[in-house]
């Protein structure tokens, strides 16, 4: 009986805050086109009947990258619920199927082949390192697919088959560069990162900037995936002295990394150095412990803690569906983005239609994002804000500056290759 | 790389390198000692090694939580029950690995690969069930963070301090467990000639058990102790599992003189070329270097001189 209570309970507060959400995403799709009949709005054979619409999400919730990706799945769902109870996408409900990538890139191929083919599902939300997203990208293209992909990545992509909901490499380096060398007057960068595709293209594109600018880097260097001993690093960056610490570290390796640079006696919290990263969020943050980064700055376009009315609306209703514990960072959000811009999408285009769905992409707006303002680009990223953030020992980032305008994706930056 | 600096600076920073590659042979020693025991002495491949690791780890969270929520005046030194639970979950579960399935597989050895591999899923999916996808946060005490500084350059990270004590305990507690106590005289009986040692009244599966859960139980203490320094996940086990496994064979698998010697050799190597190199490339060499060492003494370092 009291369970049932609580049920109720918890459905009906969770209605209040959808319906504000409502009412604000309402105001992007106004003019909405009236539900036609299944045929008309499906003329390719999806899985679109008269009153649902299949759509998939693939993610890993196995395996090594389970630890990232479940935000993503967390958020896609609750998105997918918001626009259900609003009344779904052109009078359908969303109905989800989700398939787990497993950490393995040709597992992500073969479940993407399996939605696209034998569930016929109008888009995919998913994918998390370039790798699945390379290893999803033929089929997408064969099979003409739709999929949204949320994370920020190296760049040096564009897909007429894939919306790429969080920034690309330029748009968060560049600004947060930018604003290391004038707030902080910096001269020196330590470059570090994992060795693999993102951290190497993204540090190639900070190079190029920091030099561009007149100031040099001291130290560029790259440890295996799952590394866990840096103190011969550190070393090297006492000895060197640089005024930026420049870590692109991801993994179990970020763990071992912040942990041991605090224990080496490098202070983040002093003037000097400046830690920067741009693979940090909140997540990452819960496994390393706000006191072993406090002081670190982040670059990147959404933080839990950003103040507006769409954020605090967002973080609401998003503890209330996956519980009160939970942290939210910046490619969560991203993900959440994915099946809004899909329905203000398939509404402008008043059609499921793949074809039609990429062809009204470009120019969608969302004024419900949490992170503010967001406008696809032509080349299929979005216009977005970069931010940075001082990592506090709850765990939590704090915003110290934002760009005055959005940032416009490049993702083929002119003499950064 | 050094026309730049003053002797001090250079003088401290090797003394600041001598020091981190102190730290990691302190870890590898940590990491490889359980492995080496049960691969070296039992010839079983215990491929879910970094998972009881793991284990220590998890049992060393939820000390830490409990400790933070129930008795905050005890926080300071929770690390050290958190270490002792640590080491008897993981050998409790280490002994009932060894019952369940072990025992059932020590004449077909590679078959134990297989399985113990199997058991390392499991456990890794029941981590993620139980604890969640995502890496826990594990609270340490103020004073095991931050460092001890001696000079301007020199700081000295307490918690490498730590291990490296904490290592030296437990080398000196597994050399008088295994080479002066009559446990360790019967286990090394069983390993030498099971049958003959069973025949002159040794329960051979007491000592089986024993030893195995006595590996599994200082994989629970390492993996307790590593939550200073690394991340505690359902699959951090496998940042482990490696270099582990290198160690033990470069050191000779039978010899736990010759894990601590491959400990040191491999770590010195790889700490200096870091420094000098960059952090892939270290790795690189280090992998060839053992790889042609292992060509050439396929025993590995240090191989036990026993007629079978």
């Amino acid at each position: 009986m009291r369970r049932l209570k609580d049920l109720i309970e918890h459905r009906l507060s969770r209605r209040s805050v959808l319906t504000g959400t409502a009412a604000a995403a309402m105001l992007v799709t106004a003019g909405a086109i009236a539900p036609g009949h299944a045929d008309d709005v499906n003329t390719t054979g999806l899985a679109v009947t008269e009153d649902t619409v299949k759509v998939g999400i693939l993610h890993s919730v196995t395996g090594t990258m389970a630890i990232s990706e479940t935000g993503s799945v967390q958020a896609e769902k609750l998105a997918i619920e918001q626009i259900n109870a609003m009344g779904g996408v052109l009078g359908r409900k969303i109905e989800y199927i989700q398939e787990d990538g497993g950490s393995d890139w040709p597992t992500f191929a073969e479940k993407a082949k399996k939605l696209l083919v034998s569930d016929k599902v109008a888009a995919v939300f998913g994918c998390w390192t370039s790798a699945s997203r390379k290893a999803v990208l033929p089929v997408f293209e064969q099979y003409n697919g739709m999929l949204y992909y949320p994370t920020f990545y190296e760049g040096l992509e564009q897909s007429p088959n894939v919306i790429y909901t969080g920034q690309e490499a330029t748009q968060q380096i560049l600004a947060g560069i930018d604003w290391v060398a004038k707030e902080k007057g910096a001269k020196s960068f330590y470059l570090l990162g994992s060795d693999y595709i993102w951290p190497r293209t993204s540090n190639k594109i900070a190079r190029k900037h920091i030099e561009k600018l007149g100031m040099k880097v001291v130290g560029e260097e790259y440890y295996p995936l799952g590394h866990t001993q840096f103190n011969s690093v550190i070393n090297k960056i006492k000895l060197k002295k640089p005024d930026v610490i420049y870590a692109i570290v991801v993994g179990g390796s970020n763990v071992a990394f912040y942990k041991q640079l605090k224990a080496a006696g490098i202070d983040m919290t002093k003037e000097k150095p400046v830690l920067l990263t741009i693979s940090v969020t909140e997540d990452e943050i819960r496994g390393i412990g706000g006191e072993n980064i406090e002081g670190a700055y982040a670059a990147m376009k959404y933080f839990q803690s950003l103040d507006n009315e769409n954020n605090k609306e967002f973080v609401s209703a998003f503890k209330e569906m996956w519980g009160d514990e939970i942290v939210i960072g910046d490619v969560t959000q991203a993900a959440y983005l994915g099946p809004w811009l899909w329905k203000a999408a398939v509404e402008k285009a008043g059609s499921f239609d793949i074809d039609k769905v990429r062809l009204a992409s470009p120019g969608i707006e969302l004024t419900t994002a949490p992170e503010g303002y967001v406008r696809v680009h032509e080349n299929h990223h979005l216009w977005s804000k970069t931010r940075i953030g001082l990592a506090k020992p709850d765990g939590q980032y704090e915003l110290v500056y934002e760009t005055a305008d959005l940032m416009e994706p490049d993702p083929f930056p002119e003499g950064y290759q | 790389m050094f026309a730049d600096y003053t002797w001090t600076e250079l003088g401290s920073i090797f003394a600041m390198q001598g020091f981190a590659g102190l730290i990691l042979f302190s870890v590898f020693v940590l990491m490889a000692l359980g492995l080496a025991i049960i691969f070296g002495q039992m010839g079983v491949i215990n491929m879910a090694h970094g998972e009881f690791m793991i284990l220590g780890a998890y049992v060393t969270y939820l000390c830490s939580n409990f400790v933070e929520a129930f008795v905050p005046a005890l926080f300071g030194v929770y690390f050290f029950f958190a270490m002792i639970l640590a080491f008897f979950t993981a050998g409790a579960l280490g002994a009932l690995v060894e019952w369940s399935m072990i025992r059932h597989l020590y004449r077909r050895p590679l078959d134990t690969l297989l399985a113990t591999w199997g058991l390392s899923l499991i456990l890794q999916q029941a981590y993620r069930s139980i604890f969640g996808a995502r890496e826990v946060g594990v609270t340490l005490p103020d004073w095991l963070l931050g460092s001890v500084p001696l000079t301007d350059i020199i700081e000295i990270p307490i918690n490498g301090i730590f291990v490296m004590v904490l290592t030296l305990v437990i080398a000196v507690s597994v050399y008088f467990l295994m080479f002066r106590s009559r446990t360790g005289m019967q286990s090394r009986a069983v390993v030498q000639n099971r049958v003959m040692a069973g025949a002159v009244g040794i329960n051979t599966e007491k000592v089986d058990r024993m030893t195995f859960a006595l590996g599994c139980g200082i994989a629970g203490v390492a993996g307790s102790a590593f939550t200073m320094i690394g991340s505690t996940g359902p699959t951090a086990g496998q940042l482990y599992i490696v270099d582990t496994f290198l160690i033990v064979v470069f050191g000779g698998a039978a010899s736990l003189l010759g894990t601590i010697a491959s400990s040191f050799a491999i770590s010195q190597a790889q700490s200096t070329m870091e420094f000098f190199l960059s952090g892939s490339m270290a790795k690189v060499l280090t992998l060839l270097t053992v790889v042609g060492i292992l060509m050439l003494r396929p025993e590995g370092l240090f191989s036990a001189k026993i007629r079978r």
